[in-house]
């Protein structure tokens, strides 16, 4: 009994000190003059593009990786093609690399000097300094985790209950989507929590191919860090606490659509 | 002739599963595909279904040629050994979901399903999920499921595999009930030649990726045309070239070290029915079955000594040998 206390008290001392101080000390740092400094820290224009910069990435890699996982994972529980290990590798290799790496990386191809930097600038569309850099950073960092969740979970599923609703007649989209998705719900939404989180939270990629420019190529991460590198703590608090919400929303948000998925 | 499968082959990788197979299901029977594992069964059933596309031959359904088809336009219903359920969806959503996928109206859909129910004896559990039902009962379910879109082959994956012994007794029985009521040519997947006699109509015995011998239950018994029939339904012995049943054995007492006698080395009685282990004097061993009766009668115990001989036997053919 006594040794089930004292492991009890080990892990919620370890998560106080890792987890909850740090938070609760961002959240007090923020509203420690009241909500007029935090509400003015967050409402500057640079901001407000910072926030509007991450919404906008979240909004295009979080469904451009959730569809991209879905169709992977797929691909790796369900079909055998030759390649297929090194497939299933290179997904994984965003976890390995470090994300700075990444970045470099595509500045070498989409840089001024890069493979198809000079004529995607030539085009007009620069992808390295402006919004489609950060997009491609952000999706390359944040592209395993929605397959990383569902290959489990398609293996344990097995392919009895597709083959049931082939035999009964539904086409092959019909069978994904009110058969396998339905199945896989749970992964799904923790491999897209997971991938929001990444996605919201990445910072050494955008560093290296935004560029940095406030109120133009400005992340909420890269605000942060800015604001700090200012001095303006209630500032980089301020932002800080809006990242938190967005995390909880989205985790509180994928909690009740798999509520009602239970019908 | 509901099913006609020609010459079908199939080998996954390096493994031949079927090898030049063709079997001949007649509307409205039901027929069992029996043989030990791996011997192609149920391979064969997923080839009739579309699961599986042979390497070679083809399947005829209903006169069609099917081959290359789609499960999805085969017009078959499938059940499978762990029941395949719909987890996330009710009973009734499970039983209607192929019709659903037919798109036809709710109302239609509602009253098929409750049909349905009656038919499965499930009446009154429609609105509960697939885990809240025991093994048994998911079964019937899976039953009702496949026999919803009205199929014209119901094929059967050992759906008696995963059940215990009681219940599985129970839904043999109950089958072939089913079967006489709907009529729905049925073929079905089972390593078990108890249930193969007991639901079937006509047997295709399967061995190594050919078909042994096809008949009814009482033809493959009493004239198995191959030893390996012969010794899947039930024990054998040999007896120089010969092959008998352990009842067919006729026991007489002799005076111990009487030429040819032999000796009982073990009577294990089974209620009605006494199994005496048997060693000639050459050492070969036999197995008879007797009757209690018969054994009281002879005053039999171990130890004693015994003349052998065969009321019936047969003798297969060179080339059709072990």
């Amino acid at each position: 009994m006594r040794a089930k206390y004292l492991l009890r008290g080990l892990a919620g001392v370890y998560l106080a000190i890792v987890l909850v101080a740090p938070l609760v000390f961002v959240f007090w740092s923020a509203f420690r003059h009241g909500l007029g400094p935090f509400w003015s820290a967050i409402s500057t224009p640079e901001a407000v593009a910072a926030l509007k910069l991450t919404l906008i990435t979240a909004l295009v890699a979080v469904p451009a990786n959730t569809i991209f996982g879905i169709l992977a994972a797929l691909a790796l529980t369900r079909r055998t093609f030759r390649g297929r290990r090194v497939f299933g590798a290179l997904i994984d290799l965003p976890l390995a690399l470090s994300p700075v790496v990444v970045g470099l990386a595509l500045l070498l191809v989409w840089g001024e000097a890069g493979w198809f930097g000079p004529w995607m600038i030539h085009h007009g569309m620069p992808v390295v300094f402006s919004t489609p850099g950060i997009i491609l950073a952000t999706i390359v960092v944040s592209l395993p985790f929605v397959t990383r969740e569902l290959v489990p979970v398609l293996n344990e599923l097995g392919v009895e209950q597709q083959e049931a609703a082939a035999t009964l007649g539904a086409s092959p989209l019909h069978i994904v989507w009110r058969i396998t998705l339905p199945a896989i719900r749970y992964g799904l939404v923790y491999g897209i929590v997971l991938t929001t989180a990444r996605v919201v939270g990445e910072f050494g990629a955008v560093a290296v191919v935004s560029g940095n420019i406030a109120g133009q190529s400005q992340t909420m991460t890269l605000f942060v860090e800015n604001r700090f590198q200012a001095f303006d703590l209630v500032g980089a608090y301020s932002a800080s606490v809006v990242l938190a919400l967005i995390s909880v929303v989205t985790v509180a948000a994928m909690r009740m659509l798999n509520r009602r998925g239970i019908r | 002739m509901t099913v006609r499968l020609s010459c079908i082959s199939k080998r996954f990788q390096e493994h031949v599963a079927l090898d030049d197979v063709s079997l001949e299901i007649p509307r409205g029977s039901l027929t069992a595909l029996l043989g030990p594992s791996g011997s192609g069964k149920s391979t064969l059933l997923r080839i009739i279904a579309g699961l599986e596309d042979p390497d070679a031959g083809t399947v005829h359904i209903d006169g069609i040629d099917v081959t290359g088809v789609r499960p999805q336009r085969r017009g078959i219903g499938f059940v499978f050994q762990n029941y395949a359920a719909f987890k996330h969806m009710t009973v009734r959503d499970n039983i209607g979901f192929g019709l659903s996928v037919r798109r036809r109206p709710k109302a239609e859909i509602h009253s098929r399903v409750d049909e349905l129910l009656e038919l499965v004896q499930l009446r009154g559990l429609g609105e509960r999920f697939p885990g809240q039902l025991s093994g048994g009962q998911r079964q019937r379910m899976a039953l009702a499921r496949a026999l919803a879109v009205d199929p014209a082959v119901l094929l059967l994956d050992e759906p008696f595999g995963a059940l215990d012994a009681r219940v599985r007794a129970d839904l043999r029985r109950w089958l072939r009930e089913l079967h006489e009521q709907t009529e729905v040519t049925t073929v079905l997947v089972t390593h078990d030649q108890e249930e193969a006699m007991e639901v079937a109509d006509r047997i295709a015995v399967m061995d190594h990726a050919h078909i042994r011998q096809v008949g009814a239950p009482r033809e493959l018994y009493d004239d198995p045309s191959n030893p390996f029939v012969m010794e899947f339904f039930g024990t054998v012995n040999r007896v120089g070239d010969a092959f008998v049943r352990p009842h067919d054995l006729k026991l007489e007492r002799v005076p111990t070290g009487a030429d040819g006698a032999a000796t009982i080395e073990r009577l294990v009685h089974l209620g009605f029915a006494v199994r005496a282990d048997l060693v000639q004097d050459d050492g070969h061993m036999l197995t008879a079955q007797l009757t209690a009766d018969e054994v009281a009668d002879l005053g039999l115990e171990v130890g004693d000594s015994v003349a052998v001989a065969a009321r019936r036997e047969r003798v297969f053919l060179e080339g059709e040998g072990i």
